[in-house]
């Protein structure tokens, strides 16, 4: 496990069975001057146009959004990673997913732009022949027309390909005539171009089409009410015989469901930006009311029980986004190799994309439910204020919930996540067989107590992150052996196995990150991002743990069962951490700094 | 396209020549404007002294263009610019590279190139004078700047460019408009306003009123990078003050709030802690 060090990781999923170098990394402290002018650029935008109207926002106004739309649009931001010779500004994933974090604190806006920019422009921008994208990607990039995408059916979510909406051909081969009907269509009020996937006759696939919002045969239903994201435009699209030219059928016939997975791959990584953004946003509103309000003469943020909620929600906020930048910088560099190896722009994008679907789907996953617990603890720090919809907890509360379920639900992603990664080892992409192995032998033999040399700032961590490696094979190793074809139906283990993919990821990414951050700065200023990886490496080792202990419950018995929750104990043991001393460092900094600072 | 009868050259060709006159035409008929640009800590930031109270603490400060520079003058210059007003924009600012960042958002917003006078500016007398020494040979038709940095506060450097290198000084000014080579500004006065009018060259100094704050577009960040940012070595001035030492506000002593119907406990207050009766 430990033999190739100094090479960058460059296959997805393959951070179970290999090191990854600190080095080859990306991490958010390394942002050059441009793209913190970016950042800036997004924070002011939400600062004077959104922020101040989010009541107007949230009742709809008529027209605002698609104003505000306009205006991010003359800002460039909303064709960042479009090529310039389409009216974008050519920037790199990194850069893009770095204005879907700053945007990512704008509520409603965020959800809007976000569908604009990518599953409203990209399925033409990636699959579109020259002919479409010089037609759409110039005016989608400038904001002048504005995008939606209508996959999901009422009676097709999750399972999309199962959907009902029929094309077919008119007899004078010039018209595709589509007939369905679309459900939760974000931007559906305000959008000219929809990518409406359906089927053409009996085919066993989808196909996508561009359609324009004054083609015949559209209408849209009137908008939904929601829990949150109520400034979000989200509304039923019927086609009833919509008139489509047969020039607008994107790529090729039944090509829509990989269109569709593969788009919502890089929404899926978006969407881990967009809710760190919105993270940090919540937590600096946190820590402004617990350094204002007081109580018992003191203000709330001195006390313990407050403390830990702030510490609680930097940490996991910056584990995930350094899981995000990792995985951004990842698929950068993937895409990179396939230019080189000859792929045109576009199936490198994709390629590139495809290769880290598994790491997407983590980060929307686990992004989003820190996103959660950052609301829910913001409410509390809040106290009765966070459950008025006077002060700005109350929304983002309820805003952030639809994270958890549009992108794909959390629990489709966790599935595919283990499904992934399994599907790549039966294909022979990724050696699983050898490393699990090699740990079943391990556990036979007698553990290592030897100290193993030197100990560096990193040694613990990183054995114990190797640690965690093994657990996870041993179990999904044993799970694959013992339920074969049966364990695509045991979704309880695949949850289990998911979870503990996650805490890896994620603990490894936070390592990493801080690693070399140590490396730039030096120790001392690195104190409080030590800590939170301490502390978050400590609780991943009790989930996975759990995860594991459950899933070996749930499948194994006797000898076996005993030997591999032993070797679960083992794999999962870390030395004591104060975490209650390292949270409370984390919570000062926080305190002084009025804000989240990390 | 017919050649033309005398040259010969394509019509096209003609017309170029003529178009690229009027433009220089039209360019030397512009103004040029100077913006002083400087660098200030974020609004949020903690000041911290060290050196005995004698130097305030950088690191760990977030840096932003004094807002009054930003808001105000450079924002009514690039107004200026798109409304053919105004040709070329350019900024100074004194400071050493660290500020160099800040320069360049203040191109991305709009300046078509700057300079940075190599050199600390924490005086305000040297601060205008080598601002006055660069601009002396520069003919620029209006210099602006902020009615003051929010960090040192001192609102003079516009004054004393203006005096160092002889030209109109009008300070304060919450509105500006050019008609032909006369400034009209209006300035805030005590209980209300002033209007005047100037004739070109001259220093305004700006505030609220002058424009309204902008977002550097994409367009404008990616083409600061590439605009001239030359950095020119301070001439040598000696300074006429020097920093004996910084002094912290007092902490804010807590606000209490004393019920309307317990005059008893506010005259209590009033005698027993705040001492004023």
């Amino acid at each position: 496990m430990n033999d190739v060090e100094n090479v960058k990781a460059i296959k997805g999923g393959e951070f179970l069975i290999r090191e990854t170098n600190a080095e080859s990394v990306f991490i958010p402290e390394e942002w050059n001057e441009e793209q913190l002018m970016i950042a800036e650029t997004c924070t002011n935008f939400l600062a004077q146009h959104v922020t101040p109207n989010l009541n107007r926002i949230d009742a709809q106004e008529e027209g605002l959004m698609s104003h505000l739309m306009d205006e991010a649009g003359a800002l460039g931001l909303l064709g960042i990673s479009v090529p310039e010779e389409y009216g974008g500004f050519g920037k790199d994933f990194k850069t893009s997913m770095l204005v879907t974090e700053k945007l990512g604190a704008g509520n409603s806006f965020s959800v809007a732009f976000s569908a604009h920019s990518g599953i409203g422009t990209l399925p033409i921008l990636y699959y579109g022949n020259d002919a479409q994208k010089q037609k759409y990607i110039p005016k989608l990039a400038s904001g002048e027309w504005k995008g939606a995408y209508c996959l999901t059916e009422p009676g097709s979510g999750s399972d999309a390909n199962s959907g009902k909406a029929r094309a077919k051909l008119t007899e004078d081969g010039k018209y595709y005539l589509i007939t369905g009907q679309k459900m939760w269509i974000t931007n559906a009020g305000f959008a000219d171009v929809f990518t409406v996937f359906a089927k053409i006759d009996n085919d066993e696939n989808l196909s996508a089409f561009i359609v324009e919002k004054d083609f015949e045969g559209l209408s849209l239903n009137t908008e939904e009410h929601k829990m949150g994201i109520k400034g979000s435009s989200t509304r039923q699209v019927f086609f009833n015989d919509c008139k489509v030219p047969v020039e607008n059928l994107l790529s090729e016939r039944q090509n829509g469901f990989k269109i569709a997975v593969n788009i919502l791959n890089i929404g899926r990584m978006k969407l881990g930006g967009g809710t760190v953004g919105a993270s940090k946003e919540v937590i600096t509103m946190a820590v402004k009311y617990a350094n204002e309000r007081e109580q018992f003469g003191r203000a709330i943020s001195k006390y313990g029980a407050i403390r830990h909620k702030l510490a609680q929600q930097a940490m996991l906020t910056y584990a995930a986004e350094s899981a995000v930048y990792r995985a951004s910088q990842n698929m950068e560099e993937a895409t990179e190799m396939m230019i080189e190896a000859g792929l045109n722009e576009t199936q490198a994008k994709l390629k590139g994309t495809e290769q880290f679907a598994i790491e997407a789907a983590i980060i929307k996953v686990h992004a989003s439910e820190v996103l959660d617990y950052v609301v829910d603890e913001g409410v509390q720090i809040y106290g009765g204020m966070g459950y008025s919809a006077e002060a700005p907890m109350e929304r983002a509360y309820r805003d952030s919930r639809i994270n958890r379920i549009f992108e794909g639900t959390n629990e489709i992603n966790r599935m595919l996540t283990v499904d992934m990664m399994l599907k790549r080892a039966m294909k022979g992409e990724l050696d699983l067989m050898g490393p699990a192995q090699k740990v079943a032998g391990e556990l036979m033999s007698i553990p290592d107590f030897s100290a193993g040399g030197e100990e560096g700032l990193f040694t613990k961590e990183k054995k114990y992150i190797a640690n965690f490696k093994k657990a996870i094979l041993m179990v999904a190793g044993a799970a694959v052996q013992k339920l074969m074809t049966q364990l695509a139906k045991e979704q309880e283990v695949l949850m289990n196995l998911a979870d503990m993919l996650i805490e890896l990821y994620v603990s490894e990414s936070l390592q990493l990150r801080v690693e070399k951050l140590v490396g730039l700065r030096g120790e001392d200023s690195c104190k409080e991002q030590l800590d939170m990886m301490r502390v978050y490496i400590n609780d991943a080792a009790e989930k996975i743990a759990r995860s594991g202990k459950e899933a070996l419950n749930s499948f194994a018995e006797g000898d076996e069962k005993r030997m591999m929750m032993m070797g679960l104990k083992r794999y999962t043991k870390t030395n004591d951490v104060n975490t209650t001393q390292a949270r409370r460092n984390i919570a000062a900094k926080l305190i002084t700094e009025n804000k989240y600072c990390f | 396209m017919p050649p033309c009868v005398l040259c010969g050259k394509n019509i096209r060709n003609v017309h170029n020549v003529f178009t690229q006159y009027a433009e220089l035409l039209k360019k030397e008929s512009q103004m040029k404007i100077l913006v002083c640009i400087s660098q200030v800590p974020d609004t949020s930031t903690k000041v911290v002294l060290k050196d005995n109270n004698t130097t305030v603490e950088s690191a760990g400060v977030t840096y932003i263009i004094n807002p009054y520079d930003e808001w105000y003058g450079l924002i009514r210059a690039i107004e200026l610019k798109e409304s053919g007003i105004a040709g070329e924009i350019d900024l100074v600012t004194v400071g050493k590279a660290t500020t160099e960042p800040v320069i360049r958002k203040a191109l991305a917003l709009g300046g078509d190139k700057a300079v940075r006078i190599d050199a600390e500016s924490t005086d305000p007398y040297l601060t205008a004078a080598y601002i006055a020494g660069y601009a002396k040979s520069m003919n620029y038709d209006l210099i602006l700047c902020g009615k003051e940095s929010i960090d040192y506060n001192n609102g003079t450097v516009g004054s004393m460019i203006a005096g160092l290198l002889d030209i109109e000084y009008i300070g304060f000014a919450t509105g500006i408009h050019i008609e032909g080579t006369t400034a009209i500004v209006k300035r805030e006065i005590e209980g209300g306003e002033e209007t005047d009018s100037c004739s070109l060259p001259l220093v305004i100094s700006c505030q609220k009123g002058v424009a309204e704050a902008r977002i550097p577009n994409m367009r404008g960040i990616m083409a600061a990078r590439t605009r001239p940012l030359e950095v020119v070595s301070p001439a040598v001035i000696e300074p006429v003050t020097t920093i004996l030492s910084y002094e912290l506000p007092p902490a804010k002593a807590g606000v209490k709030l004393v019920d309307p119907a317990d005059m008893d406990q506010l005259v209590d207050l009033l005698h027993s802690e705040a001492k004023v009766i």
